[in-house]
């Protein structure tokens, strides 16, 4: 495999979803080449961070807010009727 | 190195149950679904419009939305995908009402395939979030996202952040398959080599890198 190809596979190489094959391949090429294997490290880092980052958590005063105007919002509607939103 | 896992959200024969009690009239069967989802909606919208009172509003409407088209919901999809759906429109909306002067659209192609390829390989330090305060790294977090058109930090937001499957992320932006795999692979590269400004390792007794 070729660096080029790696990066073709490292989407699904992450996501768990390259076959059998590919998959040694994809390993084999990580094992001696290092710029790679930088790559997929940090890229896996990546997302991780992101994941566990908590940005943007809805602050639970404001969420008990929203959904109270939510619910009267969607009560009011009922009364209007159907229609089209 | 192993695959990542996706964190999946609730069970889905019990969200059709609240589903269906919404559609017959309960009202407390659809809060029900706003408590689970609210989170999510919000992260995504703020993720979108990078804007506190924008990511409110999407909340408010894409839910008042989903209510008021609930006879609609075909149940094909997941709830939540549909959700999502709504609200990425209303966000992308309220974005291109704060950037006329730009379009913004999901289906814009963006630059070449080359523009992410890796040109920064520097390796980062162990654990580099730990370098900097919850507060830093959130803020550093928000703008290196904040730098990536809308079409990718979306698909990166659905698929990395909110877990959503490669399909269901399709689904939800009206994208083909092919198309979420080329933009998340970008987004995810993109994001790679903007964070290793903040991350890399630094060699010691040099401060320039």
């Amino acid at each position: 495999m070729k660096c080029a190809e790696f990066l073709h596979e490292l989407t699904n190489y992450l996501d768990g979803v390259l076959d059998e094959k590919t998959k040694v391949e994809l390993e084999n090429h990580l094992s001696w080449c290092h710029n790679c294997y930088v790559v997929c490290d940090t890229t896996k880092k990546t997302i991780e961070i992101y994941r566990d980052s908590q940005l943007y958590e809805l602050p639970e005063d404001l969420r008990g807010r929203l959904r109270s105007a939510i619910m009267t919002k969607c009560q009011q509607q009922k009364k209007r009727g159907p229609q089209s939103v | 190195m192993g695959a990542i896992q996706n964190k999946l959200a609730g069970p889905v024969t019990e969200e059709l149950e609240l589903v269906r009690a919404a559609k017959g009239g309960d009202d407390t069967a659809f809060e029900e679904l706003v408590r689970r989802y609210d989170r999510n909606v919000f992260r995504i919208a703020q993720h979108i419009t990078q804007n506190r009172e924008d990511a409110e509003d999407v909340v408010q409407e894409a839910f008042l939305k989903a209510y008021g088209n609930l006879a609609k919901f075909q149940e094909q999809s997941k709830f939540y995908t549909w959700l999502v759906r709504i609200a990425v429109n209303e966000a992308l909306m309220k974005l291109r009402r704060r950037k006329p002067e730009r379009t913004v659209s999901l289906d814009e192609e963006i630059k070449t395939e080359d523009d992410s390829l890796p040109r920064e390989i520097a390796d980062w330090s162990p654990n580099p979030e730990q370098q900097y305060t919850q507060a830093e790294l959130r803020e550093i977090l928000s703008k290196t996202i904040h730098g990536l058109p809308p079409g990718f930090r979306t698909v990166f937001v659905l698929r990395d952040v909110e877990g959503l499957s490669t399909e269901e992320t399709a689904a939800a932006l009206e994208l083909s398959v092919p198309a979420v795999k080329s933009r998340l692979l970008r987004a995810r590269l993109q994001l790679r080599e903007r964070l290793g400004k903040f991350f890399q390792k630094r060699e010691s007794g040099d401060g320039n890198q």
